[in-house]
Formats: C-alpha cells, sequence, structure tokens
C-alpha cells in the first residue's frame, strides 16, 4: 500500500516539475527569440548610432535607425507620471489611513481599488476624448495627445494600486508605535511623518514600486495620448513616442526579417533592459528599507 | 499628609460607547510619591491611566465625566492643549515599544519635538536621560545601533529614559515590568525608587510585592470601581475591607 501511494508522490512531484519547467522555458525562448530577431540591425546601424542617433525614419530611404527620440519619451512620461502618482498615492493612503474616519476609509478604500481594474484602453480613450481637448484649450496648445496628458493617464493607472498597498502598510503601523510618539507630546502630523511613515516605508516602496510597474511598459495608453511624433520633446506639451508605442503602432506594417523589423525587436531589447533594470532597483529598494521586525521582546 | 497634591481625580466616570469602565473615581495623588494602581484584570486600572494623559483620546467612542485636575487644572477642559499635557505627564508602556530607530534617536525624538535643535544640548540631554533611565553604561558605545537589538528589560529601561528625556513632572507606568525577568524588574524597581525624588509616579502592577516594595499610596480597583486606597503598609497589613484582603492574600474568586 505504502509503494503505491510513494508512487503517486512521486508521480505528482514529476508533473509539478515538468508545469513549473515549462513556464521558465517558454520565457527563455521569449528572451532567446527577442534578442535573436533584434541583434541583426547592428550589423546595419552601430550600437551607440541606434540609441543615440536622434532620427527615427523607419521607411524612408535611406532609413535612420536612432531611437534616442524614443528613449526620451518613454523616460519623460515614466519621471513625469512618478512625479504625479508617488506623492498623489501616498498622501492619500496617509490619509485614509491616519485621518480619515472609519467609515469614510470604508467607503473610499473600495472605490480606489476598484479604480485599479479600469482596462488600460478605457484610460487611454479617457485621456483622448475628455483630458486632451481640455489641455488643448486650457494652455493654448498645438495638440492634447502629449506627453503631460501621457503621465497624468500613466499617474492615473498606478495611483490606486499605490494607494491601496501604502494605504495597508501605514494602517499596519503597530499602534503602539504612534502611541509612544503621541504620549511623548508629539501633535498627530509630526507623529505620522517622524514614525508612522518611516515604519511603513517598506511596504510603501513595494506599493510604489507595484504601481509603477503597471506603468513602466504600459503600450495602449501611450499609443493613444503621447502623440507619436518621434521627436526629441522640449516641453512637456510636446508630443513624443514612447518606446512601446513604437513596436505596437510598427509591428504590422514592418516587412518580415526586415531592417525595420529587427529595429523594433531591438526596441523590444531596449526596453526589455530598461524594465529588467527597474524592477532589479526596486528589487533592492525594498530589500533595503525592509523593518527587522516589531520591537517585541 | 505633609506632601504637596498634583493630581486630583473627582467623580470620574468613563464609557467605551455604551460599556462604563469607570465608575465615579475620587482619587489624590501626591508630589514625589508613587502610587501603585492594583486590582484583577479588567477591573479598569489602564483605563484610569490612560484617563491622566488623555491617551484614551485616541479610541473614538469614549466619553469622560467628572473631572481630573493637575496642579489645579482640569485636563477635560476643554481649552486644554493635550499636546502639552502629554508633555508633562510621561507614559511607559506595558509593552517596551522603542521606535525603529537607533538607541539615541529613541531618546532625541522627544527633544526635538520640543523644538531644540542644538546637537551638543540634545546630546547632553540624552546622556542626562540614559543616565536617569539606568541605561548609560550598557549602550554609552552603541547608540547609534538599533534600539530593537536591545534586549526587553533594556527596551523598557529606554522607554523609561525616553520618557524621562521631555522631562515631565508625571510618569505613568502601566505594568512597566509585566514582560521582564527578575533581574530587569528589580533594575526597573530600583529606578522607580530613585525617579521618585523628582516626579509624581503611577504605577500599575500585577505584582502585589511590587505594589509593596515600590510605592508610598495604594489604590484598589475592583469592577471599575476604586475599593480602598491608602497608605501602601496600611493597605497590605490591615485593609479596611474584606474584598482588599481577599485580592491581597490570593484568595480571589
Ligand atoms: N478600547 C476598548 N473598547 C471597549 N472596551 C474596552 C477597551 N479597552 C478596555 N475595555 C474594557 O474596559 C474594562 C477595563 O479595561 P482595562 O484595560 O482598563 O483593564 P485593566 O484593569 O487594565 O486590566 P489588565 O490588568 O488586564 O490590564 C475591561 O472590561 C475592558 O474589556
Ligand atoms: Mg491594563
Amino acid at each position: 500500500m505504502w509503494f503505491t501511494q510513494k508512487k503517486k508522490e512521486k508521480f505528482m512531484h514529476f508533473a509539478f516539475f515538468l508545469v513549473a519547467a515549462a513556464s521558465v522555458a517558454a520565457l527563455f525562448m521569449i528572451t532567446l527569440f527577442l534578442f535573436l530577431e533584434g541583434i541583426p540591425i547592428f550589423e546595419k546601424v552601430g550600437f551607440t548610432e541606434f540609441l543615440f542617433g536622434n532620427y527615427w525614419y523607419p521607411t524612408s530611404e535611406p532609413a535612420d535607425f536612432g531611437i534616442f527620440p524614443l528613449i526620451i519619451g518613454s523616460l519623460a512620461i515614466t519621471i513625469i507620471s512618478a512625479l504625479i502618482s508617488i506623492p498623489l498615492g501616498v498622501m492619500s493612503a496617509i490619509y485614509l489611513a491616519e485621518i480619515a474616519s472609519a467609515r469614510l476609509r470604508e467607503i473610499v478604500k473600495p472605490i480606489i481599488e476598484l479604480m485599479a481594474s479600469l482596462p488600460s484602453v478605457v484610460i487611454g480613450f479617457f485621456g483622448m476624448v475628455v483630458v486632451a481637448p481640455i489641455l488643448q484649450d486650457t494652455f493654448d496648445i498645438a495638440t492634447g495627445l502629449n506627453i503631460f496628458n501621457a503621465s497624468l493617464m500613466l499617474a492615473f493607472m498606478s495611483v490606486p494600486t499605490i494607494c491601496s498597498l501604502s494605504e495597508d502598510a501605514v494602517y499596519n503601523v503597530p499602534v503602539n508605535l504612534k502611541e509612544a510618539s503621541l504620549a511623548l507630546g508629539a501633535t498627530q502630523l509630526e507623529t505620522i511623518f517622524k514614525v508612522t511613515l518611516p515604519a511603513s516605508i517598506s511596504g510603501i516602496s513595494t506599493a510604489v514600486i507595484l504601481g509603477m510597474s503597471r506603468a513602466i511598459g504600459e503600450t495602449m495608453v501611450v499609443l493613444m495620448v503621447a502623440g507619436g511624433a518621434a521627436m526629441v520633446p522640449e516641453s512637456i506639451f510636446d508630443p513624443a513616442r514612447p518606446l512601446p508605442a513604437c513596436i505596437a503602432a510598427e509591428m504590422g506594417e514592418a516587412p518580415y526579417h526586415g531592417d525595420h523589423y529587427y529595429a523594433l525587436f531591438a526596441i523590444g531589447i531596449v526596453l526589455f533592459v530598461f524594465t529588467f533594470i527597474f524592477n532589479f532597483v526596486a528589487d533592492y529598494i525594498s530589500h533595503k528599507y525592509k523593518q527587522t521586525g516589531d520591537a517585541t521582546l | 499628609m505633609d506632601k504637596k497634591l498634583k493630581i486630583r481625580s473627582k467623580n470620574l466616570n468613563f464609557y467605551y460607547s455604551q460599556f462604563k469602565a469607570l465608575h465615579d473615581i475620587s482619587l489624590d495623588f501626591y508630589e514625589n510619591q508613587a502610587t501603585a494602581l492594583i486590582g484583577p484584570s479588567g477591573c479598569g486600572k489602564s483605563t484610569f491611566l490612560r484617563c491622566l494623559n488623555r491617551m484614551n483620546d485616541l479610541i473614538t467612542g469614549i466619553r469622560v465625566e467628572g473631572s481630573i485636575l493637575i496642579d489645579g487644572k482640569n485636563i477635560y477642559d476643554p481649552s486644554i492643549d493635550v499636546v502639552s499635557l502629554r508633555g508633562r505627564v510621561g507614559m511607559v508602556f506595558q509593552k517596551p515599544n522603542p521606535f525603529p530607530k537607533t538607541i539615541f534617536e529613541n531618546v532625541a525624538y522627544g527633544l526635538k519635538i520640543k523644538g531644540i535643535k542644538d546637537k551638543n544640548l540634545i546630546a547632553e540631554y540624552v546622556e542626562k536621560s540614559l543616565r536617569a533611565g539606568a541605561l548609560w553604561d550598557e549602550v554609552k558605545d552603541r547608540l547609534n545601533n538599533t534600539a530593537l537589538g536591545l534586549s526587553g528589560g533594556q527596551q523598557q529601561r529606554l522607554c523609561i529614559a525616553r520618557a524621562l528625556a521631555v522631562n515631565p513632572d508625571v510618569l505613568l507606568m502601566d505594568e512597566p515590568c509585566s514582560a521582564l525577568d527578575p533581574i530587569a524588574t528589580q533594575k526597573i524597581e530600583e529606578l522607580i525608587h530613585d525617579l521618585k525624588k523628582s516626579y509624581t509616579i503611577i504605577i500599575v502592577t500585577h505584582n502585589m510585592q511590587q505594589a509593596a516594595r515600590t510605592s508610598d499610596i495604594t489604590a484598589f480597583f475592583y469592577m471599575g470601581k476604586l475599593i480602598e486606597a491608602g497608605k501602601t503598609d496600611t493597605i497590605f497589613t490591615n485593609p479596611a475591607l474584606k474584598t482588599t484582603e481577599d485580592y491581597i492574600t490570593g484568595r480571589f474568586g
């Protein structure tokens, strides 16, 4: 009897191993494929020329494959959206966890969490139809589809995650720490900024990372609202053509195994390296701030 | 009694929403004396203690009737500044609760809150407070290490030093030794003995010997009521009421 039991166990182990191996293998194949299809472009265009070239004219004769404007567009949108979403998300989290009444918190929190599930195409649509005309009118600019609009929409995607997870982190700071601070004659605000926030910084940084990672590779929104111009932007109201938007827009018309096709895959490699670095740094930060246990005995 | 009156609780009633946790408590506390609050679990000792620095304000739905006068002023008067009240009435909690910061920062916290900016002055006060908390010799070489690395007893003395740093008049202690071993407990009891010279001390304890050793006055609480209060010697050797005697001698149902 125990023999068959053991066999069953062994079989299950093997089955799980196969499933795990299959997903790892698939991911590896995708990465390999990405590099195999991207690298040939560097026979035509030098590595630095590709990264720092100012002109992206993939279909003209002769073609230019410089993705510097695309990189700058991506970076600008990511950074500006972070500048909007991090303070907004964290501050609303503090408000909900520490200042708002319990009833308000119970009502608002689920609504914010619901916002996290808005499909990106809906957000893109909103940016196109509602935000763009407003921007165009208020700032008197040529087009409302620009870096600022895209950053705003991406921030819109990250804020719910940042807010909701940060709120959990802040809310879970042990009451006895807050009491210790208040008992020393600190005000509520001093307690929030000097005790509660530092004690929840690990959770907040994780929240920021998860929130931003939703925005960082986002394609649909930037494709719809960034404006699409492959120029190095000079102001936040200039249109831009971020890396993922470029791939999505052009892959359909690029001839198979042509230079354009290879170049788009090379853009994929750059994007891959960017997200890889982001995740690496993010991981480092969230480990660095990991709190070493509650103040127990 | 020739001592100076510091705190007077007058007909204090306390409610957690519908639940009445304290019934008509009238009790005086004197300067440079330690008063022990004893009584079975759930009788309202902590609730009463937390009324004295308005820590209960943090709980929603509470209600207070009657008054508590500190230096003759009712701390439940709407005009009172709760933040500065808490600066004058320090508190040490049952479970040591150091901030997840360095030892130095823990003690310096209250000083910075008070607006002291001079680095030398802060360092001086930190040393003074840690000495007063009987912890200086053990930590003087690792002030910049995290406070969470200290033992439980050291953490509790750090919390005492931290409370002393802001220079309060009154020190409230809620079972400060309940999580500590006998040696750490003894250290803290000696400390209380010294601190009495400069502070008004109110200590909640479940340990009868501790109450007898550390306090001048003992107040016995039972089911939210103050049953008996008086000189510690008298309460322990010759209590007026049967309930008190039963509790003290451990013959309690
Ligand atoms: N936050 C609260 N909300 C509602 N009821 C509470 C709250 N805190 C305490 N109580 C109730 O008030 C009563 C007195 O509690 P308190 O904590 O003051 O007792 P205690 O004498 O300190 O007990 P212990 O010795 O176990 O610490 C108890 O019946 C308790 O259940
Ligand atoms: Mg208690």
